[in-house]
């Protein structure tokens, strides 16, 4: 026991932060980006609808580190984008945080985006007909109507999104890296310390992990147990 | 005082469709007009009434065509005119009422509202006066009954004040009980509204109650359309025979201006009216026939009973129509020509059944010939 009140003592706690963080920033932006691809998807016609959904969903199906790879030949310094962002905006994004976000989000992104479209798809479309008549603007009707009666399944899309951002490895070693303070996740220092046999310490991190994502989806479902007690879903 | 208000605004008043469109093998292609403000649309489920509502309201665009509505074009494919649902100004009453689901009563009500929020919250008491919502305006529509739901909706649409309100099948999803109490219900609380107002159903019954003017629909395009208690009285095509409610319905061989033959009962019919060039069917009530014993009369027709079913409130005798004898007939009949026989519907009311307990079955059903409908 002695050992693993030294660890923890001794532990640097850098990598709960920088995988919280990671995970809120990617989630929040795929919340968004999630929510507004699956609103354009809804309305798109079945042909064009396959294509993109097929675009959109390809991060998920893929192996991380496939993404991780685009990512890099996107975001690379010696190639175009990367050029354009470093010397217009002093942008870096291999080898900086920035980089475990945008890795992350692209991973994430496709489950908050099939999420938000089954939502929506399972939506009465009378509802949106309704508002229509009723003289509501297309926007009131998204943000007062589709959105909260869409409310369980886009909940659930942020939950499976935020633990999916939390434990993001795959890409996020590719693209950030495992900088010790910087960009080392939970997920990386786990990997790391496995390799040097200190299986104390990764069970730290193991039972970290876990705690959150248990208390992320306890947390969800307690909110959302109150709200949708009285909303009939069909 | 009521009607002089309808006389005045009755220049304006008004409803002109004329529209196309293409849904796979399904074709929808309907005109009609009305002056009338109160039009019901009948028609079986998938013959398009549905459709042509939601093109009114603009929730559907027609592939082509013209919708004017009291004197305003909604929508014209040549002038390329297609006014927003949102500025159409039509109440739409789903069959579901597609009440919001988050929303409290009260919001419901106030969604389709505009202006300072004191006005709207007054316009929002009134309705939930009006409509008796009193109580009901702080819960869900989840929480309320399927009559309560009804109000709600139809508070919505009513504070909204639209010119035109739009009635799709707002019954079909209801037990028989509620729905009686809840048509009377919609009926009055529709008496004080102005505008025009469209109820589809494939229930006769509700539209004979509801509408002054009537449009049959039949596979995307509309059968005949007129005064509803004339079409009722007389339907004049086949389909519009069958969807008010025609039981017995024969092809005819028309012998002169004054007789046919009714070629699915096996009957001869004379008639003191001509009977029209073009007629090649023929339909009976089921409620009008009347019993005969012993004699046989005029267009009368013998019967042998194939089955029957008793309702609480009436009798339904399913009856295989006898071969004529040849001297009533004037020729022999062939055994093939029975096959084609249909059974006659005859229905008979609680009061009246209770002659067949002293008298029996009769011997022949007579057509009374005012009764007889005469149909192309």
């Amino acid at each position: 026991m002695g050992t693993i009140w030294d660890i923890l003592n001794n532990l640097d706690w850098s990598p709960l932060w920088i995988s919280l963080k990671t995970g809120a920033v990617a989630t929040f932006i795929s919340f968004f980006l999630g929510i507004y691809a699956a609103r354009k998807a809804v309305k798109m016609t079945p042909g064009k609808k396959a294509v993109i959904d097929g675009i959109l969903t390809l991060p998920m199906v893929l192996p991380p580190t496939v993404a991780g790879f685009f990512l890099l030949l996107l975001f690379s310094r010696r190639r175009p984008l990367g050029i354009l962002l470093y010397e217009n905006f002093d942008i870096k994004v291999v080898q900086t945080w920035l980089g475990c976000v945008i890795a992350a989000t692209v991973i994430a992104f496709p489950l908050m985006y099939r999420n938000a479209r089954a939502a929506f798809e399972q939506i009465d479309v009378n509802l949106v007909y309704a508002g229509r008549t009723l003289g509501m603007s297309e926007m009131r009707i998204f943000w007062t109507v589709v959105i909260p009666s869409a409310g369980p399944g886009i909940a659930s899309g942020t939950i499976l999104t935020f633990a999916r951002a939390l434990g993001e490895y795959g890409a996020t070693s590719m693209l950030a890296g495992n900088i010790p303070g910087k960009t080392g996740t939970i997920s990386q220092k786990i990997a790391m310390v496995i390799q040097d046999g200190d299986y104390a310490t990764a069970g730290i991190w193991v039972a970290a992990v876990i705690l959150i994502a248990l208390a992320v989806i306890i947390l969800m479902n307690l909110i959302l147990g109150k709200r949708m007690k009285t909303v009939k879903r069909w | 005082m009521q009607r002089s208000n309808d006389e005045r605004k009755g220049n304006q008043m008004g409803l002109a469709v004329r529209i196309k469109k293409k849904l796979g093998d399904f074709c929808l292609d309907v005109e009609f007009q009305s002056e009338s403000s109160r039009i019901g649309i009948l028609g079986a489920s998938g013959c398009g009434k549905s459709m042509t509502l939601k093109s009114i309201a603009g929730i559907e665009m027609p592939d082509q065509g013209e919708i004017t509505v009291n004197g305003q074009e909604f929508y014209h494919s040549d002038e390329k005119i297609n006014v927003k649902p949102q500025k159409r100004k039509v109440g739409y009453l789903f069959q579901n009422y597609a009440l919001f689901p988050t929303m409290t009563v009260a919001k419901n009500i106030e969604a389709g509202l505009k202006g300072p929020k004191q006005e709207k919250k007054k316009r929002v008491d009134e309705m939930i006066r009006t409509f008796q919502l009193e109580g009901l305006k702080d819960r869900l529509p989840g929480e309320l009954s399927g009559g309560q739901q009804q109000r709600a909706a139809l508070a919505r649409i009513m504070a909204y004040e639209p010119d035109v309100i739009l009635l799709d099948e707002p019954f079909s999803a209801m037990d028989m009980f509620l729905k009686d109490r809840l048509q009377q219900e919609l009926i009055e609380m529709l008496s004080d509204y102005r505008g025009i107002v469209i109820l589809v159903s494939h229930n006769r019954d509700e539209i004979y109650r509801f509408s002054e003017e009537l449009i049959i629909m039949d596979r995307g395009a509309v059968v005949t359309s007129g005064k509803t208690k004339e079409i009722f009285a007389n339907p004049g095509k086949r389909e519009a025979a069958r969807l008010t409610g025609c039981k017995n319905i024969s092809r005819i061989q028309r012998l002169d201006a004054h007789r046919m033959k009714a070629l699915d009962w096996g009957a001869k019919l004379t008639l003191q009216r001509e009977i029209p060039e073009g007629t090649a069917y023929v339909g009976f009530r089921a409620h009008e026939f009347i019993p005969v014993w012993g004699e046989r009369r005029e267009n009368c027709i013998r019967v042998r009973l194939a089955g029957q079913a008793e309702l609480p409130f009436e009798k339904n005798f399913y009856l295989f129509p006898e071969k004529e004898k040849a001297d009533s007939c004037g020729e022999e009949e062939d055994g093939e020509e029975r096959q084609d026989m249909q059974n006659l519907c005859w229905f008979l009311q609680k009061d009246k059944w209770r002659m067949l307990e002293d008298k029996g079955m009769p011997d022949y059903l007579q057509f009374r010939e005012e009764q007889l409908l005469l149909l192309s």
